[in-house]
């Protein structure tokens, strides 16, 4: 039985990618014209312009962030900001150009739709070209749209939320994404519906050194429950490209809104993402949030915990492999009383890859009996690979219940002698533990996602067994 | 079908420690053999050993499966020729499912795809057969196990299996007599022509129940008494030492 240690580097198996085909394409670099020309092209409001521009500047002023993984690699100027593929949006599937089509084909959308999922929403480059919203989901009034739609569309609805949850003013790369934002999906459930089936959206990074800046907003009226799924997967370039999206969620009382994420960006990839959700009174936010592949992540899901018995959960993977750093984690904020949350985070770390469990529990003054629990598990294949929890835990209030466990195990020797000796190759065996080991995460996804991302997951083993 | 397992001159040792020091012992399809002896005498060495575990080093000697040398195949290919060890302390391997396990085990070791159906009905079967209830299938893998469930496990592992040899490193050990009895009713369950099988045990105790056709002896590393099943009750009755002090003048020491 060999050691794990060596790693066959394997060739991203989404690799491929299509002739690039555009409309219209920005010249690399960022500055005030670039914003101008696509609000302009986009046909945007002038409050859009200004929330763009002021954006930008809060961009241009802050430093790079002084912690978590290394940013240095980002070349600001040597990146496109805005791509857009085609002149309007495909209505149907036959509208859709045949080599998006292709692309799509490979990623096994068509085959999504014939399961009679929901709406899919693919986001191909940086705008939504796909979009085809199920007539059960219009009939209960939900709105399921691009972003860049909702804002011509429900323009109201659209400005009472945009930017309320996460700030331009947050951080760099959430300033970023408002200054450029293009595409993400915009989701409205009416009060009391309960959308019983997940909505999709794929994502999808198409021409070298572009970056992609989606926007994601969701609003569950009371009483309302939607689920919603994004799996992201982009070809191989040899330079860098940027990721950098910006999710706000609001959960309004008695509401739940799931939001289930798989990303397998290619290996040359910074995946920086902002996500946060607010939870009112007797609302539950969960987060699934599973992280493979990209150059670095850096992403911690967020619940405000607004009104009393509001419940937030993040349950997330990270697999590293590698020259990966995976830096996810999670950030929830106890406002109130009788709230709760679980944060469950595994991490795989292979091949020199680097995992951080990065995670903050903030109980405010007034946030009496609030529960929490943190759970990190850690498996590490081999003495290069790493991996570091950070746990910060701030409680101002003195009625409170908190619980912090972190393991860390290793795919032992005796584990895989024991399932080999039943036949299993030691590759089998590897895969084994760690579809095991993920399974707590697995077992929320839907179907199809399960199985996708064992796939992925399996693809990602390949190799690791000498 | 007439499989032969040699063992020939076996030399084995753990970080630089010998432990097996020439042991022979040849087994057919058809025979059971019983194989007793003290704590440290070098049992599970020689069970681990056969089936390839990577922190035994043999030094010396050979292993032969129909004549094929068992010790270049890797555990799983020694799994896919009919080589079966029951474990004394099985591993436990979280969030993976008894089912979703044997299942690929036996698809692995057959080395075709049963239909989900097909395995499932096979595996309800012989779950029955040892008297386990069907919840079992959808524990995680010996993770939460009484030491009695872990040893049943190991034996509808071999029922589904079917290996030409079951190595049953201490099976017993640490078994109630129920357990015991659905243990010995696993292997007896097997016995036939076409299968062979190594009890190894520190205790006569099992062997009221799987009756052995030959009984060893191991003592520090080697095979020094080789008898019928009287033997078992001799050591029953009289402990090894009698043995030890044997071989001690033997050797001279």
């Amino acid at each position: 039985m060999g050691k794990t240690e060596e790693i066959v580097s394997q060739e991203y198996q989404y690799g491929f990618h299509d002739p690039e085909n555009y409309v219209f394409k920005s010249g690399k670099g960022l500055n005030r014209g670039v914003v101008e020309e696509l609000s302009r092209m986009k046909g945007e409001p002038d409050w859009m312009l200004e929330f763009r521009l002021r954006s930008l500047e809060i961009f241009e002023k802050r430093p790079m962030p002084k912690w978590g993984a290394d940013l240095t690699g980002i070349d600001f100027d040597n990146i496109h900001y805005y791509v857009r593929p085609m002149d309007k949006q495909g209505r149907s599937w036959e509208e859709v150009p045949t080599d998006i089509k292709n692309t799509f084909d490979r990623l096994g959308i068509p085959e999504a739709e014939r399961k009679f999922l929901a709406g899919v929403s693919a986001q191909y480059e940086s705008e939504v070209v796909y979009h085809n919203i199920h007539k059960d989901l219009e009939a209960q009034g939900v709105i399921f749209t691009d972003t860049d739609t909702a804002l011509r569309e429900h323009p109201d609805l659209f400005r009472k939320y945009f930017g309320t949850i996460v700030p331009p003013e947050d951080n760099k790369f959430a300033a970023l994404n408002s200054a450029v934002w293009s595409g993400g999906s915009f989701i409205w459930v009416p009060e009391g519906v309960k959308v019983d089936i997940p909505l999709q959206a794929y994502f999808r990074i198409n021409t070298q050194n572009m970056g992609q800046f989606e926007r994601t907003l969701i609003i569950a009226e009371p009483g309302s429950f939607v689920h919603y799924v994004e799996g992201c997967t982009a070809p191989t370039y040899s330079s860098d490209s940027l990721h950098s999206a910006v999710v706000e969620i609001i959960v309004q009382k008695g509401a739940r809104v799931r939001y289930s994420t798989i990303q397998n960006w290619s290996n040359n990839v910074y995946n920086l993402v902002t996500k946060r959700a607010v939870a009112y009174e007797d609302a539950t936010m969960e987060w699934i949030d599973g992280n493979l592949g990209s150059k670095v992540t850096m992403k911690y899901p967020a619940v405000y915990l607004m009104g009393p018995r509001a419940k937030g959960e993040v349950l997330s993977i990270a697999v590293a492999g590698p020259t990966q750093h995976q830096d996810a984690g999670a950030k929830i904020v106890h406002m109130a009383p009788d709230t709760t949350s679980t944060i469950t985070s595994k991490s795989i770390s292979r091949g020199g890859g680097n995992t951080t469990y990065r995670g903050l529990v903030h109980v405010a003054k007034g946030a009496e009996r609030s529960k929490s629990k943190v759970n990190c598990d850690a498996l590490i294949f081999d003495r290069e690979s790493k991996s570091h929890t950070v746990p910060y835990i701030e409680i101002n209030e003195e009625n409170v219940s908190m619980e912090h466990e972190a393991t860390v195990s290793k795919v032992s020797e005796e584990q895989l002698f024991y399932l080999m000796s039943r036949g299993l190759s030691e590759e089998q065996a590897t895969q084994m533990i760690v579809m095991g080991f993920i399974e707590p995460f697995t077992k929320e996804l839907p179907m199809e996602y399960a199985v996708e991302l064992n796939r992925l997951i399996q693809m990602e083993m390949e190799g690791s067994v000498g | 079908m007439g499989n032969v397992l040699e063992i020939r001159d076996l030399h084995v040792q753990i970080d630089d420690k010998p432990i097996l020091k020439g042991l022979n012992l040849t087994l057919k399809s058809g025979e059971i053999h019983a194989l007793m002896g003290p704590n440290g005498s070098g049992k599970t060495t020689l069970s681990f050993t056969l089936m390839g575990h990577p922190r035994y080093e043999v030094t010396k000697g050979e292993v032969l499966l129909n004549g094929e040398n068992v010790l270049e195949m890797a555990p799983d290919e020694r799994a896919r020729r009919g080589l079966f060890l029951a474990f004394q302390y099985p591993s436990e391997v979280a969030g993976v499912t008894v089912a979703n396990f044997l299942r690929t085990a036996l698809n692995s070791v057959r080395g075709t795809e049963l239909s989900a159906w097909d395995f499932f009905e096979l595996m309800q079967q012989k779950m029955n057969f040892l008297e386990m209830d069907e919840s079992f299938a959808k524990r995680y893998l010996n993770e939460g196990f009484s030491g009695g469930e872990k040893k049943r496990n190991e034996m509808l592992q071999m029922l589904l299996l079917q290996p030409k040899f079951g190595i049953l490193d201490e099976t017993d050990s640490g078994l109630d007599i129920d357990a015991l009895k659905v243990v010995s009713k696993g292997v007896n369950a097997l016995r036939s022509e076409d299968f062979g099988a190594l009890v190894i045990t520190h205790y006569n105790r099992i062997l009221r129940y799987i009756e052995p056709d030959v009984v060893h002896v191991m003592i520090d590393g080697r095979i020094e008494r080789t008898g019928g099943k009287e033997l078992s009750l001799e050591l029953e009755e009289k402990g090894y030492d009698w043995i030890k002090e044997d071989v001690e003048a033997a050797r001279g020491r």
